[in-house]
């Protein structure tokens, strides 16, 4: 199916026949008319409404076989279950019959397929609602026609068509040419359940390939296997940006099971395709050992210069200075700091973070006759397409990506630079190549999470209210205006509007290392000061720190911003986790403390408290975290979600521990899971999750569980020891205590 | 050099370089991808396979040392894919990415093949060495209980 149009998006749904005689809808759905969406959706961009037309999910055979396409990427956040839980929901199926298929990238076919910024819930919620809706409501009208009676006296269960009066019934299968030939609905007619009657959303669900996965079936970009391809190693500069001037490609050729080896110019574009080293080898053992005796000239370039020392200098240094400019000024911090009962500065700081996916980037890429296939562990398989087009000087439309399961995602895999340095090989070497980094490259090769610097100035008034705020920020732009991706501060960011009198500026410094989106992208970071700082003005105050932000919140907005919570819903959350973790009413023994923290992200709105101890020699366990959250009126898939909360919350206490880029040189320090730790398995606390559900639609479960856990730990260590948490990891501070 | 060896019960004879991880005879010899690639120093246990009956860092056992061996990957747990652990696995939806779980699933088998009931300080020794980068750890510590039939409340498993 085509279409023929692309300004073709009317609200309706489309039947045609396809081979087989099956039925395939596909839906137009048009988002602006939708009006499901509240005004937080306006965070992601305008959204067109070609970007969803036209889609096609629903294949019913006359067999009675129904397969749902899932359109998005899986990358370990559970949309490949929880998409088709929507359509099958409204469809009427048997979710545990059908057949779920990943979808190629086609955004003509099924609009945005992207894994990233939580969006996939609060986008789809509605639009896929009505496609399985729509597929129902075409099943029933061709039921009620083969019978002669009305369709508003027809219901389905599972599969069937039934109508009681008559005590008769068929099946979907016996229905789809009858249904195929019937006029498309128009959308506006096409009604919802009411969710009282949900039968699959708000149950749990196992994971729909978890039986590949735990029988160890292929699935990854790494499993991909093509009929006579090749395996690739390239080694690109370890100063980001640098170029190869020239290599020992003839040794290299030399060695056993290598049958290629290249340099590839590249380009300066640190997300495109970078300057490196090729090498082709009948196994890819072989062409990582032949890699041990390359020898390359490099030209570095300047980047070499930076360091994550000169950074903190030049950090130190502005921080002398008043910031360059002004992102958000509200009242008189000036007055109020002068009239303030208590003031108290301080200055963080976090280190760059690489995303370490356990499954290593990789690509396969077959090239031939000016056009390619690939398959790509990817969250974004459309910006790999425009990559690679504009890179090797193919159409489009003659590019075709498999969406493979991706080992890992957490904002990684926007990033496809992997798939352009596979598909550029493929096409230098005229073969089909499975390009594959080490665990090395990876780490030294990432868009880290940025480093950023904050000199914080907050005051208390008489009452113990916060009067006062001021951050001058230190953070990364290549040109003074636009930041380094992932390394701004939205003048939105709480405390803004909460605080009468309110001051935020930024000062920044050229940056060579490439910076991308790391899972809560800035909320990773902010949340980790802004919260932290609070706790020390709680303190100043001497006031239960629950308390008082509780206070800060109550003179939040109470409807929908861009980008502001509403503070009820903030309010919400975080007394419900006050409760439920027996703040205040548990005594605690020395050296064990409890710590809060809340943060809205992505639309959603969580609070964490982290119980820690920490015995005297410093030594820190995390005893328990308790995680509230509001992402609206469903939790779709409680399995999946519960599973994002916890991972989200022990993947933060993960970064809080002991993980830090660092650039020396121009290059990354670090190397492997030595020297950047991941949680394990003894470190990971239990991490009790409990959700708000409050009349709002449904929100994204991928991030906005992670920032609040990294202040409430750092709290939590304050609590306990009395050592304040200014900077990141841990594992650099002594916490010892007396 | 040529090496033969028993996969999950079949003898398999493979002309390899000496030094070639198991790792990689399995995925790309042998084409057996349930073995996964993740950091190539036994830090992160993806690679993990019984050897001999033990679990194993198939990534650093070279070919030249398992001629005789007996191997037995996640694609031999079970004929079925029914092994109390896989079952339990699905049961719990342990897996998120999914990229770690058979190197877990292999360290819990060889647990529970020594010590059919462990306790929580069995489980933290027997799969410290395993990374989970969703960090799945608690539905992992849950699903070992489980397929072991120890009575314990999956209470971190359920929210409200």
């Amino acid at each position: 199916m085509s279409l023929a149009s692309p300004i073709d998006r009317r609200s309706f749904l489309r039947v045609s026949s396809i081979a087989g005689g099956g039925l395939l809808l596909g839906a137009w759905l048009d988002f602006g008319t939708n009006g499901v969406l509240e005004a937080q959706a306006a965070d992601i961009g305008t959204h067109t409404a070609g970007d969803f037309s036209p889609n096609a999910f629903i294949r019913i055979a006359p067999n009675g076989a129904v397969t749902i396409m899932a359109k998005n990427p899986e990358v370990g956040q559970g949309i490949k279950t929880m998409l088709p839980m929507l359509i099958a929901e409204e469809l009427d199926v048997d979710f545990s019959t059908i057949t779920i298929e990943q979808a190629m990238s086609d955004p003509a076919k099924y609009g945005t397929q992207v894994a990233g910024g939580s969006t996939a819930t609060p986008t789809n919620w509605e639009p896929l609602r009505k496609a399985g809706a729509a597929g129902r409501q075409l099943l029933i009208a061709a039921a009620a026609q083969t019978w002669n009676v009305p369709a508003a006296e027809c219901t389905t269960a599972s599969g069937v068509v039934l109508h009681a009066k008559s005590n008769r019934q068929m099946t979907y299968g016996a229905l789809t040419t009858t249904a195929a030939a019937l006029p498309a609905p128009d959308m506006a007619t096409v009604t919802l359940k009411d969710p009282k009657d949900f039968r699959i959303i708000g149950k749990p669900m196992s994971g729909v390939d978890n039986q590949k996965v735990v029988t160890g079936q292929p699935l990854f970009g790494i499993d991909v296997t093509v009929p006579g391809m090749l395996y690739a190693t390239y080694e690109k500069c370890g100063v980001f940006g640098g170029k190869a001037l020239s290599a020992n490609l003839d040794d290299i050729k030399a060695l056993p099971g290598v049958k290629n080896a290249f340099i590839l110019e590249g380009g300066t574009v640190l997300n495109g395709l970078l300057s490196g080293v090729a090498i082709l080898a009948d196994t890819w053992w072989a062409a990582k050992s032949a890699r041990a005796k390359l020898k390359v000239t490099w030209d570095e370039g300047a980047t070499a210069q930076q360091s994550s020392a000169s950074f903190k200098a030049k950090a130190t240094e502005l921080f002398t200075q008043a910031p360059v400019r002004s992102l958000r000024a509200d009242g008189d911090v000036t007055a109020a700091f002068a009239s303030a009962a208590k003031t108290i500065e301080a200055t963080y700081e976090y280190p760059f973070l690489a995303h370490a996916t356990l499954e290593p980037q990789n690509c396969t890429a077959s090239f031939k006759d000016n056009a390619i296939e690939i398959w790509a562990p990817t969250q974004n398989p459309q910006s790999g397409r425009v990559l690679v087009s504009k890179t090797l000087g193919i159409a489009e439309k003659d590019i075709a990506i498999h969406i493979t399961r991706s080992g890992g995602g957490f904002g990684r895999r926007l990033n496809n630079d992997y798939m352009v340095e596979a598909a550029m090989i493929s096409k230098v070497a005229g073969v089909p190549v499975k390009m594959l980094w080490t665990r090395e490259d990876d780490i030294k090769h990432d868009f880290y999470r940025p480093a950023g610097f904050h000199k914080l100035k907050g005051a208390v008034d008489a009452s113990g209210k916060v009067s006062a705020w001021q951050n001058h920020f230190v953070t990364f732009s290549n040109n003074g205006t636009d930041f380094v991706p992932s390394a701004d501060l939205s003048p939105t960011e709480f405390p803004a509007t909460s605080v009468p009198n309110f001051s935020v500026g930024v000062s920044t410094m050229p940056l060579g290392v490439p910076t991308g989106y790391l899972r809560a992208p800035g909320s990773n970071a902010l949340a980790f000061v802004m919260q932290s700082f609070i706790d020390e003005l709680a303190h100043a105050a001497k006031k239960d720190p629950v308390q008082f932000k509780l206070d800060m919140l109550a003179g939040l907005p109470t409807t929908a911003q861009r980008g502001v919570m509403v503070g009820s819903r903030m309010i919400g959350v975080l007394e419900q986790v006050a409760q439920k973790s027996g703040w205040g009413t548990r005594k605690l023994p020395k050296g064990t403390g409890m710590g809060v923290a809340f943060h809205f992200s992505h639309r959603g709105y969580f609070a964490e408290v982290v119980e820690a101890t920490v015995t005297k020699a410093g030594k820190l366990t995390v005893n328990k975290v308790w995680a509230v959250g509001d992402v609206g009126s469903q939790i779709i898939n409680p399995f999946g979600a519960i599973n994002q909360v916890q991972g989200s919350v022990l993947d933060g206490i993960s970064e809080a521990l002991a993980q830090e880029i660092t650039i020396e040189g121009g290059k990354t320090k670090q190397n492997n899971f030595n020297d950047f730790p991941l949680i394990r398995l003894t470190q990971s606390p239990v991490v009790d999750v409990s959700f708000r559900i409050t009349d709002n639609s449904p929100t994204g479960m991928g991030e906005p569980a992670l920032p609040p856990v990294v202040p409430a730990l750092c709290n939590a260590i304050f609590a306990a020891t009395g050592k304040r948490i200014r900077s990141l990891p841990l594992s650099k501070h002594d916490l010892s205590w007396t | 050099m040529p090496v033969t060896f028993t996969v999950n019960g079949t003898s398999r004879t493979v002309d390899v370089p000496a030094d070639m991880p198991l790792l990689w005879v399995l995925r790309d010899v042998l084409d057996m991808k349930g073995t996964k690639f993740g950091c190539g120093i036994a830090q992160c246990g993806a690679c993990t396979v019984h050897l001999n009956g033990a679990p194993t860092r198939s990534c650093q056992i070279p070919a030249a040392a398992i001629s005789g061996a007996k191997v037995t990957t996640i694609e031999g747990l079970s004929p079925d894919g029914n092994h109390p652990l896989q079952k339990a696995w699905k049961e719990l939806d342990v897996p998120q990415c999914g990229y770690c779980q058979a190197g877990q699933l292999m360290s819990a088998a060889a647990l529970l093949a020594t010590t059919p009931k462990p306790t929580d300080a069995q489980i933290d020794a027997a799969m410290n060495g395993n990374l989970c980068r969703c960090a799945t750890y608690t539905r992992i510590r849950d699903g070992i209980h489980k397929a072991a039939g120890n009575s314990r409340s999956t209470s971190s498993v359920g929210g409200n």
